[in-house]
């Protein structure tokens, strides 16, 4: 463990990098609407699948040498526009059909779960039998090779694009959130939706650009994911869900920062208890942090007094 | 509309309610004892109209039928009648059936004497599970219990005294009970079996809903707030409703695995809760016969049209939005009592 320290360090900040992009959809909808978006994974998986089908139409196998830097970067904006174009309009499909006729009917939130519950067998079930439940390879883009070693931690290139690319990602919603008008209008309902509305804000479009910028970033955090684990499956965004979500409640849920600080904590958590305890835990290890953190600090490490869950 | 709802289910539901209102005692009685021995007659009423084309009908009245039913009307306690979302439902089911296995192979007790020890440490674990949990509320608890169903499911595949994902085999057989040998090759006992327990745990549920923790559990459900402020303490009720949840869940898992006499952590994964949780769903959370009915439609189509089994999660997933969108009460939805006036009399009448 001790000797490992600085490879666990650097893993769980890459890892840490593709949770915080999912967790930041949590965290959003939970902010305006107060409701945990269950079918959040179910984009993320989407937005792999949805990377995962450009490389292969753009002609990749996986037996071509790895890509020079600057086509590389090119081929991977378009993986990345793609997928996140793929997952937002999702996002906004899902609010359309899940939510919105509930929230109209000010229906109890315990309809809203379940049809979100629904919603994510429905996409999860579809892309079980469209991919034959099989594991499917994500084709070599960049090489894996080592730029440098720093200590244990291992820097090669698919991880500084993901730790890059992930905070250009968080800046450029830092920017939306606090300078352009949406994003006043998504702070203006989390923090109190009557009002906002007595002010002129339009609600169902603050939502819908709410879904649509979680589901850009799980999309992104898709294309970040099939780049380091070159693989994914129809279930591959349960796990990375639940992750995700615990990042989110960690960092206190409808904190936007809250989230990325928790995705990073939970990220090296993560890859330290995992060195400790065996691979095979990990997930154990995030349901009982989960947990703990529900029970003893339910507002996270950022999170300010958070109005209580109802039902 | 009315007409249409007339048309459907709705109007016979009505007529039955007032057929049953003023039908006598020993009408009940006869009906009641027709409507359970035509239960326990199934498996001999195979015809062409109910059989199942490609599996046989014996095995399907048992798993899916019987033991969805049993979990159903289980998880019913906790989510229709004291409205706690619980989506880890399945881990008790799992730790009735790992009880019955480990004990079952590894010491000489028999199923009847595995059985409350399964259902002994179902209970235990929703006290375990459910202390912390139930200060929570709503999505949180929904996620907690989430992460419940999967620990169990993962610590079986991590542990070695449940033998992995290899699972365990061999699990005996109940021993003969009536005169009735119970083998595997034969399915219909075990459906009895369940069929019997089914009917105990429906007994003891009209039992004690129309007692003080029926009560309770609507008062929670309704308002937890005001059930605190009422004097009902929610937390005792909300920890009954979860352990007595799961120990009927226990008792299908114990049952389950001295039938299929081999489990593996596969066969209790999330799925299992949510379709347990759509059967609920879908037959009107909080009212038994609705949730039973529910049960029955959701496992028994799906053997009947065999060609959909591959893609009935999926419609599952549509049949969950679509409920909750159009008919967000389920099915048969439970009837809300209500004092109205009737127009006629001007009288004060309880619907």
């Amino acid at each position: 463990m001790v000797s490992e320290f600085w490879g666990l360090t650097f893993d769980g900040i890459v890892v840490g990098s593709i949770f915080a992009l999912i967790a930041l959809g949590y965290t959003m909808v939970y902010g305006v609407l107060r409701l945990i978006n269950f079918a959040h994974s179910e984009i993320f998986m989407m937005g792999t699948f949805a990377s995962l089908g450009v490389v292969l139409l753009l002609g990749f196998t996986g037996f071509e040498d790895p890509l020079p830097l600057m086509s590389f970067l090119g081929i991977f904006l378009i993986v990345i526009l793609v997928a996140g174009i793929a997952s937002g309009s999702a996002a906004m499909l899902l609010e359309t059909v899940a939510y919105r006729r509930l929230r109209r009917k000010n229906a109890s939130r315990l309809s809203s779960l379940i049809s979100a519950i629904g919603a994510s067998l429905f996409l999860t079930e579809v892309f079980r039998i469209m991919t034959q439940s099989l594991d499917w390879d994500f084709p070599r883009l960049i090489s894996k090779d080592p730029i440098f070693t720093f200590s244990t931690a291992i820097v090669s290139p698919d991880k500084l694009v993901v730790i890059l690319g992930a905070a250009i990602s968080l800046f450029i919603l830092d920017r939306i959130i606090n300078k352009t008008k949406l994003g006043l209008g998504i702070r203006a309902v989390s923090q109190d939706e009557r009002t906002s509305l007595l002010m002129g804000v339009n609600i169902d479009q603050v939502i819908r650009f709410t879904f649509l910028i979680g589901g850009v970033l799980a999309g992104v955090a898709g294309s970040f994911y099939v780049l380091f684990y070159e693989s994914t499956k129809f279930n591959a965004g349960f796990l990375m869900g639940i992750s995700a979500f615990t990042a989110a409640v960690l960092g206190g849920i409808g904190n936007v920062r809250g989230a990325v600080v928790g995705a990073f904590t939970l990220g090296l958590f993560q890859q330290y208890s995992a060195a400790v305890l065996g691979y095979n835990w990990k997930d154990v290890i995030t349901y009982i942090v989960l947990v703990l953190v529900l029970l003893i600090r339910p507002t996270g490490l950022l999170g300010e007094a958070m109005q209580r869950a109802r039902i | 509309m009315d007409r249409v709802k007339s048309i459907l289910l709705f109007n016979l539901r009505e007529r039955f309610s007032v057929w049953w209102e003023n039908s006598s005692r020993n009408q009940r009685i006869v009906f009641r004892v027709v409507l359970i021995a035509g239960c326990y007659a199934l498996p001999y009423l195979r015809n062409p109209i109910i059989d199942t084309p490609q599996s046989s009908f014996d095995s399907i009245l048992f798993y899916p039928l019987v033991t969805f039913v049993i979990l159903s009307v289980g998880l019913n306690i906790v989510v229709g009648k004291s409205g706690i979302l619980d989506l880890g439902f399945v881990a008790f089911y799992a730790i009735g059936a790992y009880s019955m296995a480990i004990l079952g192979t590894l010491t000489n007790l028999n199923f009847w004497e595995i059985l409350p020890i399964g259902m002994g440490l179902a209970m235990l674990s929703g006290v375990v599970l459910g202390l912390p949990a139930l200060r929570l509320r709503g999505d949180y608890l929904a996620i907690i219990t989430l992460g419940f169903g999967e620990i169990v499911r993962i610590v079986a595949i991590n542990v070695e005294i449940t033998g992995g994902s290899q699972g365990i085999y061999g699990i005996p057989t109940p021993p003969k009970i009536f005169g009735i040998e119970f083998s595997v090759t034969n399915i219909r006992p075990y459906y009895w079996l369940m069929l019997t327990f089914v009917l105990l745990i429906i007994w003891a549920f009209l039992r004690l809903t129309v007692r003080r923790p029926g009560r309770a559990w609507e008062a929670i459900r309704e308002d937890e707030d005001v059930a605190e402020l009422m004097g009902v303490p929610t937390l005792k009720y909300k920890l009954w409703a979860f352990i007595l949840g799961g120990a009927v869940g226990g008792a299908g898992g114990v049952v389950y695995a001295s039938q299929v006499s081999t489990i593996t952590p596969e066969l209790f994964k999330l799925n299992v809760s949510f379709l347990i949780l759509a059967c609920v769903v879908f037959g009107g959370m909080g009212n038994l016969w609705g949730v039973i009915l529910g049960a029955i439609l959701l496992n028994y189509i799906p053997e009947k049209i065999r060609f959909l089994a591959d893609t009935r999660i999926v419609l599952f997933g549509l049949l969950m939005v679509l409920m909750m969108n159009l008919r967000p009460n389920g099915l048969v939805p439970r009837m809300k009592r209500e004092k109205v006036y009737d127009k006629k009399t001007g009288n004060e009448v309880l619907r």
